[in-house]
């Protein structure tokens, strides 16, 4: 069964250095608020997986948090680069990162194979590519049947899974809709996951095929209104896209982004969230 | 009417898309070229967008592969593991956009680094979607603007196969879609020479000589022997374009500065 926690304490009794985790979401429902907590809980040494590492991957990577990261696609989403990723890969600044780069039909099928309990994902895919040759993890298998050459990639088990959702029902059961990316499937692959909601209802009241994670499949559920910002939340409040405009900006400095995130992530809370959406809800 | 050379690509590309298109959007040109299209002559159009938005008809163009606005519109939103198996692995995509960082003469795309992988001169986002759209799209698109920087002799990585080194290379890594079979850019239309698979020029844009095509090409260009003029944008079309382009700024301005 779920446990409803202040978020501070589902990070704290859930994410540790060294941890393998993922913060899922695509474009939608990004989980800033649980990233700016884990980022204030001071662990370090992750690995995190992710088909579109955006700015909060960009955030922990800048803050030195991150020794690897599993990846399909490293960009600020209608923007352009990660200046924070970069510096780590062209400069080894803060501190060197390993990286481990996928296509996103291949991660997409390695949550999928975690979630089935299987040890690996079979795609035909990375024809031509060349990932095949720089990744170790690519393999080829043939298939029994057939004899056609496909692509292999382990299973993805992270420790801990952590989505941002629309709401949970008050037994802990959760309705993720809109853009649903991969989170059903990271929630699943992974052998723990956190979820911070916009707000909790008496019952869901959804029709019967709705993305639907059940309490028991998940430790711990914070409520964060506002939790996604400056991505968004269908149905709650709009994309803010000025800050991902402004991201380009601040990440572009070393100095720039440490002041930065001193202001407005180590010294806040999760409660700053709702007022940073109050002009973008409808 | 004067239009830009951002306008003419755009239209181009949208001219060639049919009714009983299904697309494989990217953000950018390829998503105003598609919903052009959808505006103009193939109102019937399915757009498909990689966040797992099937059918769908934004009123205002996307900022990002995500939107809201894709959703809301959209005749269905799909799981990412869905979108790649079942929609593209599954071969249901009749056309794939993909734009480049680095292309070559056969349409192999770069997006991954500029110089050596393991130490890159410039890191760039990555594949993401593109080495799949590339190998399960019937076949391939590619819109973009030309600069020596991009249109380069060799690509530093092969992010998205197109011909490799051109004639029957691609169908013998048994891959069996079409591949790249056009490139629209700021200055010409470009289609692959039947046998040995190069791009080669089909139609020059009003004004463009090939003295600025060589300029703006790393590698000798091949002209079409019945090479064309483009037909210039009409005035239809410029004007649903900047309608639509218009709309997009103004929705997209009222997302203002947030404060942090």
């Amino acid at each position: 069964m779920s446990k409803f926690q202040p978020l501070s304490t589902a990070i704290k009794e859930n994410l540790f250095s060294g941890s393998f985790v993922v913060f899922e979401g695509f474009t939608h429902l990004i989980p800033y608020a649980a990233a700016h907590e884990t980022i204030r809980s001071g662990i370090t040494d992750l690995t995190l997986a992710r088909m579109t590492p955006d700015v909060i991957y960009d955030q922990m990577i800048g803050m030195g948090m991150v020794s690897k990261l599993i990846f399909s696609y490293a960009g600020n989403p209608g923007v352009g680069l990660l200046r924070r990723l970069r510096d780590a890969v062209e400069n080894d600044w803060p501190r060197p990162l390993v990286i481990e780069e996928h296509s996103h039909a291949a991660i997409a099928n390695s949550y999928e194979a975690g979630a089935s309990n299987l040890p690996l994902a079979i795609l035909r895919g990375y024809q031509g590519a060349g990932l095949k040759g720089i990744n170790a993890n690519i393999k080829s298998i043939e298939c029994p049947f057939t004899g056609e050459i496909l692509a292999a990639v382990p299973a993805l088990r992270p420790d801990v899974a952590v989505i941002h959702a629309q709401k949970a029902d008050s037994k802990g059961n959760v309705l993720v809709e809109g853009i649903i990316g991969v989170q059903k499937q990271a929630v699943l692959s992974a052998r723990k996951a956190i979820v911070t909601v916009e707000e909790i209802v008496p019952e869901l009241n959804t029709h019967p095929n709705a993305c639907i994670i059940p309490s028991w499949a998940i430790a711990s559920i914070s409520i964060v209104p506002g939790g996604a910002h400056p991505s968004y939340t269908q149905g709650y409040y709009e994309r803010d896209n000025s800050s991902y405009l402004e991201w380009d900006k601040i990440s572009s400095d070393r100095d720039a982004f440490r002041v930065w995130m001193q202001k407005n992530v180590l010294e806040q809370g999760p409660e700053v969230f709702n007022q940073r959406v109050e002009h973008l809800r409808d | 009417m004067n239009y830009s050379s951002y306008e003419i690509m755009v239209v181009s590309a949208a001219r060639l898309l049919r009714n009983d298109d299904v697309c494989f959007v990217g953000i950018g040109a390829p998503s105003a070229a598609c919903n052009l299209a959808k505006l103009t002559n193939a109102p019937d159009i399915t757009l498909i967008y990689e966040s797992g938005t099937i059918g769908t008809a934004p009123d205002v163009l996307p900022l990002s592969i995500g939107d809201g606005e894709l959703c809301s519109t959209a005749l269905t939103t799909v799981s990412g593991v869905e979108m790649f198996n079942y929609w593209l692995q599954g071969g249901r995509i009749t056309v794939g956009f993909l734009g480049a960082a680095q292309l070559d003469r056969f349409g192999n795309i770069n997006t991954t680094v500029i110089g050596n992988y393991e130490k890159p001169k410039v890191r760039l986002p990555g594949g993401g979607g593109a080495p799949e759209i590339a190998s399960h799209s019937k076949q391939v698109y590619i819109i973009m603007k030309q600069s020596p920087r991009s249109f380069v002799n060799k690509i530093d990585f092969f992010t998205s196969y197109g011909f490799g080194n051109g004639f029957n290379e691609r169908s013998d890594k048994g891959i069996q879609t079409k591949g790249p079979q056009l490139l629209v850019t700021d200055m010409a239309i470009w289609k692959p020479d039947p046998t040995t698979k190069e791009f080669e020029v089909v139609a020059l844009n009003p004004g463009v000589t090939r003295e600025a095509m060589q300029e703006s090409v790393g590698w000798p260009i091949r002209y079409s022997v019945t090479l064309d003029e483009n037909t210039p944008p009409t005035k239809l079309e410029l004007e649903v374009l900047r309608d639509l382009q218009e709309r997009t700024r103004t929705a997209h301005s009222k997302t203002r500065n947030s404060g942090q």
